[in-house]
């Protein structure tokens, strides 16, 4: 089993994961409580800059909740509570005089249902640059809407209906727009819930292998219920059970030799 | 099906089987309570629709003669005389001041010459008093006319109009036998038959007398068994009454005296006419109304007997009325015309002047303050609750304040209208802007409710989307939240505007139940609405209101669909899948 998945790994000629740069988001010590239920426990992590973290682990688990806390969607829940410090480039977001508009614009997210605006295409994506100023003129914001749409991969598709309806799209494409309206915002980490869990394996393949461009230029958090996929696109691994983050390393060790028999046992069936 | 199947690891005990006499029956009954289902279902939307049937029904069959009005289209010669004015010369302010009444009349017994000068009068008042303001806009916008001989229509009266709608008596012509000799052409004459040509009318007003006196002496009975001190004076009345009655029926000479409590009958005879007042079976007397053109004999044939079924107390038009419009009816003069007055003239005491624009405009000015005052108000109401306001105990209170409001009766917003507005604010009473100011208030939980229902449909999905994104919650909500529960929004206003286009009680508490004949101008000018306007032409006693408020309730109603139908329309138009 574990051979397998070695075979999926990406190969070396992707950029390989700079060790020595400093982490783009750090959390130490992050308790989050709904109400009086805790459900997250003493968290400290590391998150690198320029690659792909997958977030595994069993249902309700806490991965979702701590993707939330890094762009502080989870504000909109009004018993959700966090504490203790999570930074991005060293600037607290959690600090009272930091506009949560203006984190949640360097800090994009694609949700589990895609979930376009239902208006056009053209709009889907024009309308974050256009609130954040991104643009003076249309001929720029034209630009921006093409250049997403590219990176996106969905360019070559839409190209003569940006005016229809974003709803109008099949469920891959309607993902991958929200991922290109994600990236017209210009942010530098993207997070994503569960991106392809409502896609066909087609679809899927083709988000995975957006992700692994997009690496390139931002900083990607992935939350997956698929091992399969978290080996496949991911650099560093972090395995969560029951709130408490268990381990956190680099992919190929976590799925090939895990330290903590809790991930043994996730990885190889045994429960979740 | 088989029965069931023993052995093999997890036998069910309990499949199912349909050809057991109990399943059978079950079935049946199951098909016999749906079938019964669908026949109530049926049975209440026959009902229903019969009902609506005969409400519409009977106001359209009401209504439509209101759209109508009857004119006598005639030659009208305009002397330059009539239009001069005090400086001798003809201007727009002598145009406008001039009396039509002796020109519309010349006019008039010009088509029928030589009627006594009490019928001319009563030919002359079968006009409209506003018959002639046509004539007059026509002359004040082309001056040149006098001189010169129009041809104009002149509004009938309302009991003209009336009549001639709805025929307040049957008429029935009977050629006659005999030759007729008339003794003169105008005045009280006597006319001699050849034949017997009257019997038929002696029997038949000799009938109606008898049938008259039995019916007083049956009331003379019924009081005689009462009986009492007053009851007498009342019974040697109608003793007397009966006797005189029979005394006349079973007189020797077989001369009969009409009078307006028997039907009416006339000769027609050499192009006049003649109202009868004495019978016998071959000479009558009689009084000319449309003069003979000779008093020569009248071959057997040419002339004719002429019966007016109801009596003349029953009617509110007289013989002479009934004969004057008959004889302009035959010539070709009178012309049934659709009334643009109605939609266009404002409100008037005469039923056949009077025109709904005065309410229309009411209404307009009023629902239009009532939309600028309760839709933002009531739309931005609605976001803030949904999406701003902290979920404390005050907007706990808030929301199920707004949904009493909803429930209150719509006088009780009159009565506060009254007090704040008119005599706290000192408003203009009975202006559009106060009736709007109540309307809103009347409406705007019915805008807030609906705004609310049709921000929580959007799914929060979008919001989510939209803040992740970078949108502050202010922006999320107005640029994603708002414009797709605009259908919905929609939808509540138009259903509370056509609520409030309704509404009378709290109108009349505010004072827009005034006669006012002007059509408002502005704002604060005096007004009246349509549902007012109803009430109050309901009350008057005139015949031809009945038929004019019938009408109002057609335009009212016409209205009411229009709104509704836009309201599903725009529902429809809109709706889109998630």
């Amino acid at each position: 089993m574990d051979m397998s998945m070695q075979k999926t790994l990406p190969q070396s000629s992707k950029p390989v994961l700079d060790a020595s740069a400093p982490p783009k988001i750090k959390a130490r010590k992050v308790n989050v409580y709904y109400g009086e239920k805790r459900a997250i426990q003493d968290l400290d992590v590391d998150i690198p800059r320029n690659a792909v973290t997958a977030f595994i682990g069993p249902s309700g688990c806490g991965k979702s909740t701590f993707l939330r806390c890094i762009n502080r969607m989870n504000d909109t829940i009004s018993i959700c509570r966090v504490t203790g410090d999570i930074t991005i480039d060293d600037g607290n977001i959690y600090d009272r005089s930091l506009d949560v508009v203006q984190l949640r614009a360097r800090v994009g997210m694609v949700f589990q249902k895609p979930n376009p605006f239902p208006k056009s295409i053209y709009e889907n994506v024009a309308y974050g640059p256009r609130i954040h100023g991104l643009s003076r003129s249309k001929a720029e914001l034209d630009e921006i809407v093409e250049t997403s749409l590219e990176k996106a991969g969905l360019l070559k598709e839409v190209k003569d209906r940006l005016q229809e309806s974003g709803t109008g799209l099949s469920g891959g494409q309607q993902q991958r727009l929200c991922i290109a309206r994600a990236i017209a915002v210009g942010p530098e980490v993207i997070l994503m819930d569960e991106p392809c869990s409502a896609l066909d394996p087609i679809a899927t393949a083709k988000v995975e292998e957006l992700i692994d461009e997009l690496r390139k230029n931002f900083t990607i958090v992935i939350v997956t219920h698929s091992m399969q996929q978290a080996a496949r696109v991911s650099q560093k691994t972090a395995f969560f059970h029951l709130g408490t983050l268990v381990e956190f390393g680099d992919t190929p060790q976590i799925f090939t030799n895990p330290s903590d028999k809790r991930t043994q046992d996730y990885i190889t069936g045994r429960f979740g | 099906m088989t029965d069931v199947t023993t052995g093999g690891a997890g036998a069910f005990s309990h499949r199912l089987d349909f050809s057991t006499t109990e399943a059978k029956n079950r079935i049946r009954a199951r098909y016999r309570s749906e079938g019964r289902f669908r026949s109530y279902g049926m049975i209440a939307l026959g009902v229903t629709a019969l009902f609506v049937v005969v409400l519409i029904g009977d106001i359209i069959v009401r209504g439509v003669p209101a759209f109508t009005e009857h004119v006598a289209r005639i030659d009208v010669p305009l002397k330059a005389e009539a239009f001069v004015g005090s400086d001798g010369k003809v201007s727009e302010l002598s145009i406008r001041g001039a009396d039509y009444f002796p020109v519309t009349r010349d006019a008039l017994t010009a088509i029928i010459p030589g009627l006594s000068r009490a019928n001319e009068r009563t030919l002359a008042r079968l006009l409209s008093s506003g018959a002639a303001d046509d004539l007059r806009s026509r002359l004040v916008a082309d001056p040149t006319l006098i001189g010169k001989t129009v041809s104009a229509p002149l509004l009938l009266s309302d009991d003209a109009d009336i009549y001639l709608k709805y025929a307040s008596t049957a008429i029935t012509e009977r050629p006659a036998r005999g030759a007729a000799t008339p003794s003169d052409t105008s005045g009280e004459i006597t006319i001699l038959t050849s034949a017997n040509d009257f019997a038929d009318e002696v029997v038949a007003v000799k009938a109606s007398l008898e049938q008259r006196a039995s019916g007083l002496s049956r009331e003379a009975e019924r009081l005689r068994r009462i009986g009492g001190a007053q009851v007498t004076e009342r019974l040697a009345d109608l003793d007397k009454q009966v006797a005189e009655l029979r005394e006349k029926n079973n007189a020797p000479s077989s001369e009969i005296t009409l009078d307006d409590k028997v039907a009416s009958v006339l000769v027609s005879i050499a192009g006049g006419i003649v109202k009868l007042s004495k019978l016998s079976n071959s000479a009558v007397t009689g009084d000319v109304l449309i003069p003979l053109s000779s008093s020569a004999e009248a071959a057997p044939g040419s002339w004719k007997i002429v019966r007016y079924a109801t009596p003349e107390s029953n009617r509110k038009v007289t013989d002479v009325e009934v004969t004057l419009l008959e004889r302009l009816r035959s010539l070709g003069k009178v012309e049934n015309q659709f009334a643009w007055r109605f939609l266009t003239t404002g409100d008037s005491r005469e039923p056949e002047l009077a025109g709904i624009r005065g309410a229309l405009v009411g209404t307009a000015f009023t629902l239009f303050v009532t939309l600028l005052l309760s839709l933002p108000i009531g739309v931005l109401a609605a976001v803030y609750l949904e999406e701003f306001a902290p979920k404390n105990w005050i907007t706990e209170i808030i929301e199920v304040n707004i949904n009493n409001l909803a429930a209150v009766p719509s006088i009780v917003f009159g009565l506060l209208g009254l007090a704040v507005f008119l005599n706290f604010f000192d408003l203009p009473r009975s202006a559009p802007l106060v009736g709007g100011l109540v309307l809103a208030l009347l409406v705007l939980p019915t805008i807030i409710i609906a705004s609310r229902a049709a921000l929580k449909s959007v799914p929060p999905s979008i919001k989510e989307a939209a803040l992740g994104v970078g949108a502050s919650h202010q922006q999320a909500v107005f640029h994603h939240v708002v414009p797709p529960a605009m259908p919905g929004i929609m939808t509540g206003t138009i259903i509370g505007m056509a609520h409030a286009l309704g509404e009378t009680a709290p109108l009349l508490m505010i004072g827009m139940v005034a006669f006012i004949v002007d059509v408002p101008g502005t704002l604060t000018s005096a007004a009246t609405v349509l549902p007012v306007q109803i009430y109050l032409w309901s009350d008057l006693p005139e015949a031809a209101f009945k038929a004019k408020t019938a009408g109002l309730i057609i335009v009212l109603l016409a209205f009411l669909f229009l709104m509704n139908g836009a309201a599903i329309w725009l529902r429809r138009r809109f709706e889109r899948r998630w």
